[in-house]
C-alpha cells in the first residue's frame, strides 16, 4: 500500500475559506484533550481563550492593539513568502525599526523636534528596510540563504538593543533599568478611542493591507512575485528579474516590520525597553500563513491570532494555563492549517501494489 | 480446434478518475507474430501495456495466457509467465556497467552473465560490451541492454513501448533485424508505435486504438499508411502544404562560436555553435534529446546568459548577456518544450498566463493589470488556435498537454515576433493539432518571420524546414538544405558518424 498526493484540478472557494475554520476546530479539539490531560479545566481554558476577548470593551480593545503590529508585519512578510523569499527575521527588523524611531525622542527628550512623529515613523520604516536589505544583498551577491541570514540578523538586533539600553541610551533617572527616557507627548501616536490603548497604527496596518491587496492582486509587480513563487522556471522564462524581486520583497517586509516597531515604542510602550522584542515578528509568520498569504485573509488571521493572545493571557490567569500551553495552541493552529490546506490542493490516493 | 492465442484480452477496461483510458479492449497475440498496437498520443496504448505487464489491474475484462485466465498483481507475476517489457524511458543505472545492471534483475555470477550477454548479442545482433559503463553507451546501445535484460528471462512475449522514438534512422534498421530474428525464434512481440511506415515495414498484425477503444484490426502490410492513419485519427491524415518559402531576408538570429560549459554532470557542454536564421526562413535543429537541445534553447531565450555578448545576436544586436525579457523586447518569442511550470503557470488561469509574456500588448496601465484586455487577448487566442477549454478562467494545470501547447504557441505567435524559437512543438500533441501547429509556423514564415524549430521528429523537420542542422553531443552540424538531403544523411550526423 502506497500513499500518494494528487493535485486537484481546482481548489474550491468554499474549501479555501473552510481550511482555516477546520484548522481552528481541530486545534480546539486537540487542546481540549491536551488541557484535560494536564489536569486543567479544559472548558474554562477554551472559554477564556476564545470568548473572553469579546466579553468586555477593554479586552476587545486590547485585541485591536495587538492586531496592528501583527497585521502590518504579516502583510509585509506574505508578499515575500508568495515569491518564495522567506524572510523569517521580521523580529529583528521590528527591533531596528523601534530603535531608529527611538533615536529622536532619546536625543530630543523635550520634544522640540519638528514633525517628531513623522520623523520617527519614517526612520523606523527605513531602518527596518535597510536591515532587511542586508539579507537581500547577501542573497543576490553571494547566494546566502535569506532564511538563515534574516534569522541570525534578529539575534544581532537584540544585542544592539541590549547595548543601547544598557549603555548610551539608558535613562539617567531610570534607577538603572535598561530602558530609555519616557517619550514626550508629541512622540506618541494619537489614540483611536478614549481610555483604551489602540492607536492609529491600526490605520497604518489597514492601509498596508490595502496596499498589499492592490499590489499583489491588481498590479503587475504582484503578478511577477506570484509567478516566481508558483513557477520559478516560468518567471525565468518570462525574464522577470530574480534579484529585483529579492530586493523588493525584503525591503517591503523590512519596511512594514520597521513601521510596526516604531509604532510600538511610540504607542503602548512610550519608551524603548527590552520587552519591545516580544515575538511579534515570529507570530506574524503564523498570521501570514493562516491567512493563506492573501491580503484579505491576513486581516482575518491577524484578528484571530490577536484574540488568542489576549485570550491566552486571561487563560493563564483564570484557568491556570501555563504560558507554554498558549504557544502550543498557536503552533497547533499553524500545523493544522498546513494540513487542511494541503488537503485542499491535493487528494490522497491509495495505491495497491508497486510499480516496476 | 485451433490452438488458443498466446495472449488474449477480452473486454478489458481501465478508468482513471474521469478518464476512461481503455474501453472493452479485445486483443489477441499469437506466438511468432509481431503485433503492432497503433494509436496517437493519449489513445490508451501505454495503459494497455501496463495492464498486460501487471503494473496496473483492469477494472473489467479478462487477460488470458495460452487460453487460461490470469491476474497479475505486479510485474514480476507477468515476468514469471514469460512477459518482458522494454520501456520508452530506460531504467538503467548510469554509474554501473552493463553486467552490473543486468545482475540487478537476473541472478547469476558476473562471468556467466557476461558470457550470456555476449551469446545473446551474437545470436540476435545485439552487440554490446558487457563491461562498458552505461553512461558511456549511446541510446541505441542502452536499448540493446534493456532488450538483452528481458531476453535473459527467456520471454514468450516481448513488449516494446515506442522503441524507435529515441533512435536515429540507422539504429532503427538494426533494431528491426533483431526483432525479426526473435520472431523467427518463436517469440511474440507487441510493438507499440504511432509511426505508420515502421509498422508497415515490420509488423504482421495491427490493432488500432482511438480514444481508448479498438477501431481496427488489420494486416498492416495490406493497408497503406493513409488507411492506417484514418483508423488511428478517425479522418484523413491532414496535410501540411509546405509551399517553399520566399527569398530569405535579413539576418534575424545568429549564433557565433557559441560555447557553454555544462552546468551539471548530466548536462551537455555546447561547443562552437554557429547558426544563421533569416527572415522568411524556418531552420530546424534535429537530434536526439539530451544532446544539448535544452541548453541551447535556454541560451537563445536568455534563461541562461551566454559567456559573451556577441555569441547570441538577435536583429543584429549582441544579446548574449541580456535576460529573457530584454530579448523579447527586441522581437523574440519562445515556445519551450516544458509547458507546465515554464511556458505556463499551472495554478493560474489562462488569462493570467497570457500576461506572462504578452503584458506588453497594452495589458498594463501604470503597472496595473487591465483585466479586460487580458481576457480579450486570451479569448482571441483560444478561438484562433482552437484551444479546447471552458474559457479564460480555466486553470492551465487542468488542461491537456496538447491544448496547453496550442495556447502557449498561440500566445507567442500573437506577439507577432520577428524571431521565434519553438522547442519540440508537437511533443504529446495529437495529429490534428500537430498539423495545425505546423501550418501556423509555415504561415508565419510566409509573413516574413524567422523561425527556429528544435525537434526530435525528423519527419516534422523535413516537412516544414528550409534547412536543418543536427545537434550531437553539443556540436551543431553545418546547415543541410532540406530539399537536397536525406534522412540517412541526417541520421549519420545524429550518431556522430560525420564530422
Amino acid at each position: 500500500m502506497k500513499l500518494r498526493l494528487i493535485r486537484r484540478d481546482a481548489a474550491s472557494r468554499l474549501a479555501m475559506f473552510g481550511a482555516p475554520v477546520l484548522a481552528l476546530v481541530l486545534t480546539c479539539l486537540t487542546s481540549l484533550v491536551l488541557f484535560a490531560a494536564l489536569g486543567l479545566p479544559a472548558g474554562k481554558a477554551l472559554h477564556a481563550l476564545l470568548l473572553k476577548p469579546f466579553l468586555s470593551w477593554y479586552s476587545f480593545s486590547e485585541v485591536l492593539l495587538k492586531m496592528a503590529p501583527l497585521l502590518l508585519i504579516a502583510q509585509g512578510l506574505a508578499i515575500g513568502f508568495r515569491a518564495n523569499v522567506f524572510n523569517i527575521g521580521a523580529e529583528g527588523q521590528f527591533i531596528i525599526g523601534a530603535l531608529c524611531a527611538s533615536a529622536f525622542p532619546v536625543y530630543f527628550p523635550d520634544g522640540n523636534f519638528p514633525l517628531m512623529l513623522l520623523a520617527m515613523i519614517l526612520a523606523g520604516g527605513l531602518g527596518g528596510m535597510a536591515f532587511a536589505s542586508i539579507a537581500a544583498g547577501l542573497r543576490t551577491r553571494f547566494g546566502a540563504s535569506e532564511i538563515l541570514v534574516t534569522l541570525m540578523l534578529s539575534l544581532i538586533a537584540v544585542q544592539i538593543l541590549n547595548y543601547l539600553l544598557l549603555g548610551p541610551w539608558k535613562d539617567p533617572r531610570g534607577f538603572n533599568f535598561p530602558q530609555t527616557v519616557r517619550f514626550p507627548e508629541n512622540a506618541l501616536l494619537p489614540l483611536l478611542f478614549e481610555n483604551v490603548r489602540p492607536n492609529i497604527s491600526l490605520i497604518f496596518a489597514l492601509g498596508g493591507s490595502l496596499f498589499a491587496y492592490l499590489m499583489m492582486e491588481k498590479h503587475f509587480l504582484g503578478y511577477q512575485l506570484r509567478t516566481a513563487g508558483l513557477a520559478p522556471k516560468a518567471a525565468l522564462y518570462a525574464g522577470f528579474s530574480t534579484p529585483r524581486m529579492i530586493w523588493l520583497t525584503l525591503a517591503l517586509g523590512g519596511l512594514a516590520a520597521g513601521i510596526a516597531g516604531a509604532s510600538e515604542v511610540a504607542g503602548p510602550l512610550g519608551q524603548l525597553q527590552r520587552s519591545v522584542s516580544s515575538g511579534y515578528g515570529y507570530a506574524a509568520i503564523i498570521v501570514a500563513y493562516v491567512g493563506g498569504l492573501r491580503p484579505v485573509g491576513i486581516v482575518a488571521s491577524s484578528f484571530l491570532i490577536s484574540v488568542l493572545y489576549i485570550g491566552g493571557d486571561s487563560a493563564t490567569v483564570s484557568a491556570g494555563l501555563p504560558v507554554a500551553a498558549v504557544e502550543v495552541f498557536q503552533g497547533m493552529l499553524l500545523a493544522f492549517y498546513l494540513l487542511t490546506f494541503t488537503l485542499i490542493r491535493f487528494r490522497i490516493h491509495f495505491e495497491r501494489g508497486a510499480a516496476a | 480446434m485451433t490452438q488458443p492465442a498466446l495472449l488474449t484480452l477480452a473486454g478489458v477496461s481501465k478508468r482513471y478518475g474521469k478518464v476512461q483510458a481503455n474501453k472493452a479492449i479485445d486483443l489477441e497475440v499469437r506466438s511468432g507474430s509481431i503485433h503492432a498496437v497503433l494509436g496517437e498520443n493519449g489513445a490508451g496504448k501505454s495503459t494497455l501495456m501496463k495492464l498486460i505487464y501487471g503494473v496496473e489491474r483492469p477494472d473489467e475484462g479478462v487477460i488470458m495466457w495460452n487460453g487460461a485466465p490470469v491476474a497479475f498483481n505486479r510485474p514480476s507475476d507477468a515476468q514469471a509467465l514469460g512477459i518482458g517489457m522494454v520501456f520508452q524511458h530506460f531504467s538503467l543505472f548510469e554509474t554501473l556497467n552493463v553486467v552490473q545492471n543486468v545482475s540487478l534483475m537476473i541472478p547469476g555470477r558476473p562471468q556467466e552473465l557476461a558470457q550470456k550477454i555476449k551469446d545473446l548479442g551474437e545470436k540476435f545482433g545485439l552487440s554490446v560490451d558487457p563491461g562498458a559503463m552505461v553512461h558511456t553507451l549511446s541510446v541505441g546501445e542502452r536499448q540493446r541492454v534493456e532488450i538483452i535484460r528481458c531476453l535473459l528471462l527467456d520471454p514468450k512475449l516481448l513488449i516494446l513501448d515506442e522503441p524507435t522514438s529515441v533512435l536515429p534512422p540507422q539504429s532503427v534498421q538494426l533494431l528491426f533485424e533483431t526483432l525479426r530474428k526473435l520472431q523467427a525464434a518463436g517469440t511474440a512481440i507487441l510493438f507499440i508505435s504511432h509511426k505508420l511506415e515502421e509498422i508497415r515495414a515490420l509488423c504482421d498484425e495491427a490493432t488500432v486504438l482511438r480514444g481508448g477503444a479498438v477501431t481496427g484490426r488489420v494486416d498492416p502490410r495490406a493497408n497503406d499508411a493513409r488507411a492506417l492513419a484514418q483508423m488511428m485519427i478517425g479522418r484523413d491524415m491532414p496535410q501540411v502544404d509546405a509551399a517553399r518559402a520566399n527569398q530569405p531576408g535579413d539576418l534575424r538570429l545568429q549564433l557565433k562560436d557559441l560555447s557553454h560549459p555544462r552546468v551539471s554532470r548530466f548536462g551537455t557542454t555546447l561547443t562552437d555553435i554557429n547558426l544563421d536564421l533569416r527572415a522568411g526562413q524556418i531552420v530546424g535543429i534535429a537530434g536526439i534529446s539530451g544532446n544539448g537541445q535544452q541548453e541551447l534553447a535556454a541560451l537563445i531565450s536568455g534563461e541562461t546568459r551566454a559567456q559573451a555578448k556577441d555569441m547570441v545576436q538577435i536583429m543584429g544586436r549582441g544579446v548574449g548577456l541580456l535576460d529573457a525579457q530584454q530579448r523579447r523586447q527586441l522581437g523574440f518569442s519562445f515556445v519551450p518544450e516544458e509547458r507546465l511550470g515554464r511556458g505556463a503557470i499551472p495554478e493560474m488561469s489562462l488569462a493570467d498566463n497570457s500576461l506572462l509574456t504578452a503584458h506588453r500588448q497594452d495589458m498594463l496601465k501604470g503597472g496595473f493589470i487591465k483585466r479586460q484586455v487580458e481576457r480579450a487577448f486570451t479569448r482571441r487566442c483560444i478561438e484562433e488556435f482552437d484551444v479546447r477549454t471552458p474559457g479564460p478562467d480555466a486553470e492551465a494545470g487542468a488542461m491537456s498537454g496538447g491544448n496547453l501547447q496550442k495556447f502557449i504557441l498561440g500566445r507567442e505567435i500573437m506577439l507577432q515576433p520577428d524571431v521565434m524559437l519553438v522547442s519540440q512543438p508537437t511533443w504529446g500533441v495529437d495529429i490534428g493539432a500537430a498539423t495545425a501547429i505546423r501550418r501556423r509556423l509555415i504561415d508565419m514564415r510566409a509573413e516574413g518571420a524567422a523561425i527556429l524549430v528544435i525537434s526530435e521528429e525528423l519527419e516534422e523537420l523535413f516537412e516544414i524546414c528550409d534547412s536543418l542542422h543536427v545537434l550531437h553531443e553539443g556540436h551543431l552540424s553545418k546547415p543541410l538544405v532540406v530539399s537536397e538531403t536525406t534522412a540517412e544523411e541526417v541520421g549519420a550526423y545524429m550518431i556522430g558518424a560525420t564530422v
